[in-house]
């Protein structure tokens, strides 16, 4: 999977998560809950669909790795780019 | 014991409901004038399709699409309620303080569907846990609807649900008006909820009771004090009632339903699910006693009546001990047109016999063919509307599992 790809799938995974968003200004780089209404369990519940729909896990110490589109990216690069 | 509290008048200033055949009370009562059932074939996991009652509410007229997904159904549909009451009731809502209002829904059951469907979901995953959902405690916890109102609507005053079983509908309307009486609360939101239908665990225990109904045509499967009647037929359901202290209810000038004259509850203390027409008797006596009334004053009783054998016999023999003479109360039952709607039948069947105070028309019980001689009441009113004068006062029975009885009578509002 490329970068590209998964943003996509992040982008995906969000929509379903908080569906009356509009995900299509979303900048890359400032923090997710700036700009889209995500609470923590909303954003367990993306760390839940990684695990789901791509085996990926997400460490507990990791979660600040997921503050923005760029630095999810960037931190699941090496972890889904084999997918 | 002193009467002070007790003599404060309540009065019901709003309703919000979602039957499965309508979804304001206009056309609640326009579907029950009709003779129109909302019983249909569904699906249901593990079971071949069983009759049921589902409703058709708008789901996101006043809920996000964000909030329905992570609540459950039983919240979505308090909350379609709860917002409707308030419209209807035409209370200033958004200029009120939101801590003098309360939410008391009663629940035959919750938590079931969720845990159902989460059990089902982590089977995909090998049962595997660490695939099991963070959302399931907030949807289980058994506060679970009434609590996403008051995220929904603001509400900073209290809120409980009561579980009751198929009591519970009344239940939410008692303690909305004992909570206005003491003072707790300025507006109440009371009623009930089901979510029932989204459990296969319901139907398949009803079934394994042999008191699960069944009927070539859905429309017909729900018949109760019917010969051929063959069980109860599950829906879902909610009915919520804005209530207010008289006083405050004429100062802002509301448009009033009906005045709580009485209720009662109380327990069998005998089975886990067989009635006891005694204690229903006792049940519907004492509310008389506290409405200060005599049982010839009821004009419509609204039974319970599920369809099952031994439960319509044993509340035509409670209904037979508190009313011995004809023809008053006129007798019908709402579970025919809409199934049992659990938690909130109490609620709804009430809701939909309200308008006969404007109307002076009673509903009819539907689906009563060939009548079951044990279930002989002078009074039914059978298949088609009866036109009576001057209706003042409706009794409401619910009764639940584990020997749950409750009764409301609410009586026409007079100055």
């Amino acid at each position: 999977m490329t970068g590209e790809g998964i943003r996509q799938a992040i982008l995906d995974i969000i929509e379903e998560i908080v569906p009356d968003e509009d995900l299509s200004s979303v900048d890359p780089e400032k923090p997710f809950r700036d700009q889209i209404d995500l609470d923590s369990m909303d954003f367990l519940d993306i760390v839940m669909e990684l695990r789901k729909r791509y085996s990926v896990e997400v460490p507990e110490q990791d979660y600040p790795r997921l503050l923005s589109m760029s630095s999810t990216v960037d931190y699941l690069l090496p972890k889904m780019e084999s997918l | 014991m002193s009467n002070i509290v007790n003599d404060i008048r309540i009065v019901i200033t709003g309703i919000g409901l979602t039957a499965p055949n309508a979804n304001n009370l206009p056309d609640f009562r326009k579907a029950l004038l009709e003779g129109k059932s909302g019983i249909e074939m569904f699906e249901t996991r593990y079971l071949p399709p069983v009759p049921a009652g589902v409703c058709t509410f708008d789901k996101f007229k006043h809920e996000t699409k964000k909030a329905a997904r992570r609540g459950t159904r039983a919240g979505s549909i308090s909350i379609y309620c709860a917002n409707e009451a308030v419209i209807d009731s035409g209370y200033d809502w958004q200029n009120k303080d939101h801590s003098r209002a309360g939410v008391f829904i009663g629940i035959t059951e919750h938590g079931n569907v969720e845990t159902e469907n989460e059990v089902h979901s982590l089977a995909k995953y090998n049962n595997d846990v660490k695939f099991w959902t963070h959302h399931h405690n907030p949807r289980t916890v058994a506060n679970n609807p009434a609590g996403e109102v008051t995220l929904n609507m603001k509400i900073t005053g209290p809120h409980l649900c009561m579980g009751a079983a198929c009591a519970a509908g009344n239940l939410g309307l008692i303690y909305g008006a004992q909570m206005l009486r003491l003072g707790e609360v300025d507006f109440a939101l009371g009623g009930g909820v089901s979510e029932s239908i989204h459990t296969f665990g319901i139907f398949a225990s009803f079934k394994s009771q042999n008191a699960l109904a069944h009927h070539e045509d859905p429309t017909k499967a729900c018949r109760p004090f019917d010969k051929d009647r063959n069980g109860i037929v599950v829906s879902e359901g909610g009915c919520i009632y804005t209530m207010e202290r008289l006083e405050d209810a004429k100062a802002r000038g509301a448009k009033i339903y009906g005045e709580v004259a009485g209720y009662a509850y109380n327990s069998d203390a005998t089975d886990f699910v067989l009635p006891n027409p005694e204690r229903q008797a006792e049940c519907m006596n004492l509310a008389l006693k506290r409405a200060g009334m005599a049982p010839e004053d009821v004009d419509i009783l609204n039974t319970h009546g599920t369809g099952t054998q031994q439960g319509d016999e044993h509340e035509c023999e409670a209904a037979r001990k508190v009313f011995p003479s004809a023809p008053r109360p006129y007798i019908n039952n709402t579970k025919s047109y809409i199934g049992h709607c659990m938690g909130a039948a109490g609620a709804l069947e009430l809701a939909g016999n309200i308008p006969s105070f404007e109307d002076g028309l009673v509903h009819p019980t539907i689906n009563l063919d060939n009548i079951d001689p044990e279930c002989q009441l002078d009074g039914l009113v059978i298949n088609k509307p009866k036109p009576v004068d001057d209706i003042k006062y409706i009794m409401n029975n619910s009764f639940g599992m584990l020997g749950i009885n409750s009764v409301v009578i609410l009586k026409k509002f007079e100055d």
